[in-house]
């Protein structure tokens, strides 16, 4: 990742407020986030600090009060359709087949019909799942909904991709497994991807960059280049730095305070 | 309990209905009750075996009166409630003209009609369509608003249309509500085409209803009964069975709610 690498998505001084009870609650204060092609960047903060606010700003879900949204170097505040997207749920649509769901979701950002199936069909093959391709999501386990889901936002022809905590609801070993499955996919064909999570070691085994919020309202405590080399092994935790780092961050999610200002 | 074979389910509403029936024969014998008064259920039996080719004519003008008004009561409710959904605003202004026309009395509203459309088919499909629309119409309303807020929260972000909010999610999503009002608009268009037919025809079994209430045929009167219920339920059966095959995603199993 150069320096000359142009930016995909750019999220500046973005500022937010709810009303709660008639009065205002700031939810993120001045955050500035940047993603570079090709570039696997993670907000880590805690719950609550509003990452979700953040990605439904970026997908022009909301408006931000003050700041902006640019994506592919062009302003973006508050346009819809110019991301890819997984949620934390896998959010399939139980009417439609495995195929069916990823198919529609590239017809909305307009794949002509046939070619959202074939794409789709290629690469549920390509990940093992042609078995259930024409299966309804209801009979997938929790592990292979979500692959369906990566899968979909993957195939979005959509610069940005943004994950939203998409493994919270697996457990501890089919998380594991997930997380490095989505590496091999990733590092296979390096889409911009803005990620999502409460867990460090996940940040730092997925991330070239980490920010690390602060919670509610939230600001960025530090910006952290991974070190790790790419592709990345599969047991780098046992890395001193991967342990070093995860104390840091430890540390500074604690204080909940800045130390970079 | 779902899965038990179809006749272990309906054995035992059939046994409470012979039952019922036995009890109404003994009672007929015992008090010797007049078949003026109250048939048994053996004249009215008898009564209908003879009278079986008539009836069987009038039920099938019925039928197609009946069906003639479920398609219309469905797509004319299935237009307002799409409407209706993608112009909140033009809802507030007509829901309570909606609501309204659902409480004029049919027996008002039906010689109106025949006074403003003549004896003809018209006033009977406008009656048929005005008491067949409602249901559909009000539970679609509720089911297109009532999508799951994750799916709908889904498009929103991968930027959908309204329509094709409308068309992936809403909709499917609510042809549970579509069917349940829909099993309502067929049971009630049965009796309404009854009333249209009493009204002013010279077929249906709501004619013949009328026809042997005049002749003082109480076996005769009981034996149209009959056959308006038997064929209320087997229309809803029909709707059911319809639903069962339009959602085939409820028999794959629970989808879209595990992570
Ligand atoms: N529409 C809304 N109206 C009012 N308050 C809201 C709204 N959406 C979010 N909030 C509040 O904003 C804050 C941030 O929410 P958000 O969902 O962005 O947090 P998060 O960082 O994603 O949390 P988690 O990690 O638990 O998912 C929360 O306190 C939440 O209650
Ligand atoms: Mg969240």
């Amino acid at each position: 990742m150069s320096a000359e690498t142009p930016y995909r998505l750019e999220l500046i001084g973005i500022s937010k407020s709810y009303a709660r009870d008639g009065k205002p609650f700031q939810v993120l204060d001045n955050v500035s986030i940047r993603v570079r092609e090709g570039e696997f960047v993670t907000l880590l903060g805690p719950s609550g600090s509003g990452k979700s606010t953040l990605f439904r700003l970026t997908g022009g879900v909301e408006l931000p009060d003050a700041g902006e949204v640019r994506i592919g170097g062009k302003p973006a505040t508050g346009e819809r359709g110019l991301i890819g997207y997984m949620p934390q749920q896998a959010s399939l649509f139980p009417w439609m087949t495995v195929a069916g769901n990823i198919a529609a979701a590239l017809e909305i950002a307009g794949v002509p019909r046939r070619e959202a199936l074939a794409s789709a069909k290629e690469w549920l093959a390509r990940i093992g799942l042609d078995a259930v391709a024409g299966e309804h999501p209801g009979v997938l386990s929790g592990g292979m909904q979500q692959r369906v889901s990566f899968l979909r936002a993957l195939l979005m022809p959509r610069d940005v991709m943004c994950l939203d905590e998409p493994f919270a609801a697996l457990d501890a070993l089919t998380r594991t497994e997930m997380q490095q499955w989505l590496l091999r996919q990733w590092e296979e064909r390096r889409r911009s991807v803005l990620f999502v999570t409460h867990s460090i070691e996940e940040a730092l085994t997925l991330s070239d960059r980490i920010y690390v919020l602060s919670a509610a309202p939230a600001r960025v405590l530090r910006e952290i280049a991974v070190p790790f080399e790419r592709p990345r092994r599969a047991d780098v935790w046992m890395d001193p730095q991967f342990a070093e780092l995860k104390r840091d961050i430890l540390g500074l999610l604690r204080r909940g305070d800045s130390d970079a200002v | 309990m779902a899965n038990k074979p179809a006749w272990r389910r309906a054995w035992p509403p059939a046994a409470a209905l012979l039952l019922f029936l036995a009890l109404w024969q003994a009672a007929c014998a015992a008090f010797r009750i007049d078949p003026w008064t109250l048939p048994s259920p053996y004249d009215i039996a008898l009564q209908m075996g003879e009278d079986a080719p008539l009836i069987g004519y009038h039920l099938a003008g019925t039928l197609g009166l009946a069906m003639s008004g479920v398609g219309l009561g469905l797509a004319a409710g299935v237009i307002l409630a799409v409407a209706l959904h993608l112009l909140p605003a033009v809802r507030s202004v007509v829901s309570p003209f909606v609501v309204a026309s659902q409480n004029v009395p049919l027996i008002a509203l039906g010689p109106l009609l025949m006074i403003w459309f003549g004896f003809g088919l018209t006033p009977k499909l406008i009656l048929l369509t005005l008491v067949g629309f409602f249901p559909v119409a009000w539970s679609l309303l509720a089911g297109l608003g009532r999508a799951e807020p994750q799916l709908r929260e889904y498009l929103a972000m991968i930027g959908a249309s309204k329509w094709e909010t409308l068309r992936r999610l809403e909709f499917p999503a609510s042809l549970p509500y579509l069917f349940s009002g829909l099993k309502i608009t067929v049971t009630y268009s049965v009796t309404t085409a009854c009333v249209a037919e009493w009204l002013g025809a010279s077929r249906g079994i709501g004619y013949y209803l009328v026809l042997k209430f005049k002749g003082f045929q109480i076996d005769a009167v009981f034996g149209a009964v009959i056959c308006i219920v038997t064929l209320c339920l087997g229309l809803y059966g029909l709707a059911a069975w319809l639903e069962r095959i339009a959602i085939y995603w409820r028999r794959a199993g629970k989808a879209g709610e595990r992570g």
